[in-house]
């Protein structure tokens, strides 16, 4: 009878009576609820499953994965950010995913398709040379960040590319605040110890 | 405070994540410090590497449509209730044809089976929105006047809750295009919807049991009323409700 028994009533925007509660009346709305809340994430999302996961097409199928079971689980979501709470969902799905198939990137080679894969935004008024000193920069910078250790790799992404704030990367990554500082500041060194090893390279 | 303490605040600094007195205290250190300054350089020399590039990855349109596409069929309750539909649509379309004359030597003989199609469209209607009910309460003596002056006959209401199925309310529905009362019940999560309507004969005719597009219907007749009750509650207790109603009628 878990929250089934709970029946509101009020009056809806037409002025009819409307009548909430119990999964039977709320199928549908719960979608639409879902979508409103659930979708605006889907880049932040497919971002990490792209640095997790070792390719296009398997973090395709783990953000499907995450959505359909965020979806699932959506009942039981007592509100909170969402944006923590999907990318916890992504990240159990793909560490689900290398425990079966080993899938999940771990230092290996993950640069299949950096040209094709188009920038999110640009800055404006740049010139060619500018333009092309950065997709250097940024290919480059994808590739180190995708051979740290995935510990490390993962607060890298919540944080710098997805822009979470200490507690959220807590939250999505199921760890206290403290872990959180210790392992950026952890990432942060490999992190720089590699981009100066491939400035010396280059 | 000490480097130890100042290298890990150092990151808490720059990613905004300190508040005013403690960031007053950090850069306090960090002045006096040629270490953790250079430190804190390097940090945001890093930083000015990361941020300005282009790190992440806009999901392709095909993923966003597919997620879109699975996400109502994927809920058990939904994609049952959608099968139901499409097995309900091609109903309505016979019915459709039927209205045609072509069908209807044939459809003459399913008179009941057509009206326990409608039965059962109306039923799913009632799911949909804010269909259920257009008079809401648990009260029979709510619900039974609201019938007043909207039907030709006003409709049995009871109350069942003792027997374990609550009143939730009333609404009119239209069956094979004529106004017909609805009175909704809740077992646990599942909605009985019990149509009634007045029957031209005073007669009682045994009840029977029925499953159309995944929903069951018990149909009877007695004290001169047509009753069908459509559920996706288990046949046996689907019985139950029906037999506990004819008791309270009864009585």
């Amino acid at each position: 009878m878990n929250g089934v028994d709970r029946l509101t009533v009020s009056v809806g925007e037409t002025g009819h009576l409307v009548m909430t509660g119990g999964r039977e009346f709320d199928a549908g709305g719960k979608a639409d609820r879902f979508k409103q809340v659930a979708l605006p994430h889907l880049d932040a999302v497919y971002t990490l499953a792209r640095y997790l996961m070792r390719n296009r097409s398997d973090a395709d199928d783990a953000v499907q994965e995450c959505y359909l079971r965020a979806y699932r689980y959506f009942d039981t979501f007592r509100g909170g950010p969402v944006k923590p709470w999907l990318l916890a969902i992504l990240r159990n799905v793909c560490h689900g995913a290398h425990s079966e198939n080993t899938r999940l990137v771990y230092g290996e080679d993950a640069g299949d398709d950096e040209a094709a894969a188009g920038p999110l935004w640009r800055e404006q008024a740049e010139t060619p040379e500018q333009t092309a000193m950065r997709h250097a920069d940024s290919a480059t910078m994808r590739r180190l960040i995708r051979e740290l250790p995935a510990e490390f790799r993962e607060v890298i992404v919540l944080r710098e590319i997805n822009d979470l704030s200490y507690r959220d990367i807590a939250a999505a990554i199921d760890a206290p605040i403290g872990t959180v500082m210790s392992r950026l500041a952890r990432a942060r060194g490999l992190l720089r110890e590699a981009w100066l090893a491939s400035g010396d390279d280059e | 405070m000490t480097c130890d303490e100042a290298t890990i605040l150092l990151h808490a600094l720059v990613d905004g994540e300190l508040d005013a007195g403690n960031a007053r205290e950090v850069e306090a250190h960090v002045a006096a410090c040629p270490d953790c300054a250079a430190t804190l350089r390097e940090l945001r020399a890093l930083r000015g590497a990361i941020r300005p590039a282009d790190l992440r990855y806009a999901a392709p349109d095909h993923l966003r449509r597919t997620i879109e596409g699975k996400l109502p069929a994927s809920a058990p309750p939904v994609a049952s209730r959608r099968a139901a539909l499409k097995g309900f649509a091609f109903g309505a379309a016979a019915s459709a044809l039927a209205a045609t004359g072509l069908l209807f030597i044939v459809t003459r003989d399913d008179e009941r089976q057509r009206v326990l199609d409608e039965i059962v469209s109306a039923h799913l209607r009632s799911l949909q929105g804010d269909h259920l009910a257009d008079v809401v309460s648990s009260d029979q003596h709510t619900v039974k006047p609201w019938f007043n002056g909207r039907l030709a006959a006003s409709p049995p209401v009871m109350d069942l809750t003792a027997q374990g199925f609550t009143l939730l309310g009333a609404r009119i529905d239209f069956v094979d295009a004529r106004p017909i009362a609805a009175i909704v019940y809740r077992r646990r999560v599942h909605i009985i919807n019990l149509f009634c309507e007045p029957a031209a004969s005073p007669g009682e005719t045994a009840a029977t049991m029925q499953s159309l597009h995944g929903f069951n219907v018990r149909s009877w007749h007695e004290k001169g009323i047509h009753l069908w009750a459509v559920s996706d509650l288990a046949p046996d207790e689907l019985r139950d409700f029906g037999e506990k109603f004819s008791a309270a009628l009864t009585r």
